[in-house]
């Protein structure tokens, strides 16, 4: 789409777009491509000296046990956050959706968590969860549970998917509600009249109909539990116990600011970029998808 | 209402309630446990209600912060933290709104390629450029600094999108009738756009002055000074190393603090706040 009437100047477009541009060159495009150039580049232990070596910091890469590690460990949490997220935020919202009374207050008490910084949330589930003074592991031990997230790995795994996604659910709520909410009435009524009860209506016409949102929230929720959610992993676990709960981004920190391995956490990056930029194609795809629909 | 299900109406407002309850508890057991002494915290299991510490608490961390943590006040820590949410949230939309009106409202070569460049920002996201960024900002002797803090966080493309959809719905007489009238191009973007924008801006502002408070990845890299800490960079300095040495009644205050600003700022302006999300994700 393009404006029929158009201003002229040789210059003041130019002017305008300059803070822009400038902000995105100095602290977009030159570290991407610094990125790039360090991957390609062998340091020695002082960052004195460094030397071209090609390909072999990816090939180190991919060889090295905890890198492929992380890759699994980013898999499970991303889907784990991603689809307990989607789920309960479509429970609550189509029971939300179904009350007259009250919806507004439900709606506000649901949403505030959206606000709260993730290295917070993980602060917040930490205490509740924490080995010896959490009031959770206390319930737990009541139980005959043995809870200590600092010593289990699969423990620590369920804590930051906790936080992750209590964070998560207000924003796939609002977007579910506003997804049934434009769902025409007239097609829930005439399966009324035929005899469809709720659980049918929800699973042959809600659902369907509401796949695009649900498409839509797979990626966003994705892209959130790769990148976002560094605040959650630092605050809890810092990528433990053992590699439990080191998320790629999380070992791209830990390599680059702890280790100081400058090569290595470059082509970690490079290869987090190549990440994010099929994530954003895959978005971008589902927006054309959802024009046509 | 469809038909009338009183069973299913009871269920409904049930599984809501169950749903708030479980999502408020890590919320109501840290203002809890802020608001009672630490020794009374690690007393297993910790009281279920308040107790009578909350002025006590919330003031030695507003004015003196943690002992064995940070120490720092988390009075000046909420100060950078809304130095640096408001100077984010209103940098970026000030150089998008003008960003756009470029690229909407002029013809000029390379127009496109810019576009593109400012597009293709989405896909960097700081946390996949950590050490070169750090470097950059390093080299410019903007560690420690509000300008270090916000300004490789201001560029948008999400905000130069959402104005460049508007400015694309705002009819065409408008710029004609200011051209026949003789206004220049400043003249028709500070009578006749800006106006027109104020809803958009005020959902972006909602919205990015939530994304500035809660930056964590960026300040904590080039804060090292406690003076510069932001509230939640503060927060997790106080968390140190095994639970039992940890002053949680401090730490959960300081949580509190923290949280509560980005919270009121959704509850209140609930309706921006919907708008802007909708629509950045346009």
């Amino acid at each position: 789409m393009e404006k029929r009437v158009v201003f002229r100047s040789r210059w003041l477009p130019y002017a305008l777009l300059a803070p822009q541009i400038v902000v995105t060159v100095v602290f977009f495009f030159w570290p991407a491509f610094q990125a790039a150039w360090f991957s390609f580049q062998l340091q020695d232990a002082f960052g004195l000296r460094s030397e071209f070596v090609g390909l072999a910091n990816f090939v180190h890469l991919f060889r090295d046990e905890y890198y492929l590690n992380s890759f699994k460990v980013t898999a499970v949490f991303s889907v784990l956050v991603a689809a307990t997220g989607i789920s309960v935020a479509l429970l609550l919202a189509t029971m939300a959706d179904r009350v007259l009374r009250g919806a507004l207050a439900y709606k506000t008490l649901l949403i505030w968590p959206y606000a709260v910084a993730p290295a917070v949330a993980g602060v917040l589930w930490g205490f509740l969860f924490a080995p010896s003074v959490g009031i959770v592991t206390y319930a737990l031990r009541q139980t005959g549970y043995e809870w200590n997230y600092v010593l289990n790995g699969d423990q620590a795994m369920v804590l930051v998917v906790l936080a992750s996604t209590w964070k998560q659910i207000s924003y796939n709520f609002l977007f579910f509600l506003a997804g049934l909410q434009s769902i025409p009435r007239s097609l829930i009524e005439a399966a009324a009249i035929d005899g469809a009860g709720p659980t049918r209506r929800f699973w042959t016409i809600v659902f369907p109909l509401l796949s695009p949102t649900t498409f839509f929230l797979l990626v966003v929720n994705i892209v959130y539990a790769f990148f976002e959610t560094f605040g959650v992993i630092d605050a809890t676990t810092q990528g433990g116990p053992g590699q439990a709960t080191q998320i790629l981004v999380y070992k791209v920190y830990h390599d680059g600011v702890k280790s100081a391995d400058l090569g290595g956490s470059s082509a970690q990056s490079v290869v987090l970029m190549a990440i994010v930029i099929a994530l954003t194609v895959a978005q971008f795809r589902f927006v054309e998808r959802k024009v046509q629909y | 209402m469809i038909e009338n299900r009183p069973w299913l109406t009871v269920f409904s407002h049930a599984m809501l309630i169950a749903g708030i309850a479980v999502i408020a508890l890590p919320l109501y057991i840290t203002f809890v446990a802020s608001t009672h002494t630490l020794d009374e915290i690690v007393q297993v299991p910790m009281p279920l209600t308040p107790g009578d510490h909350f002025w006590e608490n919330y003031s030695q961390v507003l004015t003196a912060g943690t002992q064995r943590g940070a120490a720092a006040p988390v009075g000046r820590m909420m100060l950078n933290s809304l130095v640096m949410a408001v100077v984010i949230a209103v940098g970026k939309i000030a150089i998008s709104i003008i960003a756009s009106f470029a690229i909407v409202y002029f013809r000029f070569p390379l127009r496109n390629f810019f576009f593109w460049m400012i597009f293709v920002t989405l896909m960097l996201p700081v946390e996949v450029r950590i050490i070169p960024t750090f470097k950059v900002v390093s080299d410019l002797g903007m560690l420690n600094s509000y300008v270090g803090l916000t300004l490789p966080l201001i560029a948008s493309a999400t905000a130069t999108f959402l104005f460049r959809q508007f400015f694309l719905t705002v009819p065409d007489e408008l710029a004609e009738a200011a051209r026949i009238d003789g206004a220049g191009p400043m003249r028709f973007f500070k009578d006749v756009l800006l106006p027109l924008s104020k809803t958009s801006m005020a959902a972006l502002f909602v919205i990015q002055f939530i994304y500035g408070w809660n930056q964590y990845l960026w300040p904590l890299l080039i804060t090292t000074e406690e003076s510069m800490y932001t509230a939640v960079i503060g927060i997790k300095r106080m968390v140190t190393g095994g639970d039992a040495l940890t002053e949680w009644h401090l730490v959960t205050a300081t949580a509190m603090l923290a949280l509560l600003p980005p919270a009121l700022v959704i509850v209140l302006m609930q309706k921006w706040f919907v708008k802007g999300l909708v629509e950045t994700e346009k």
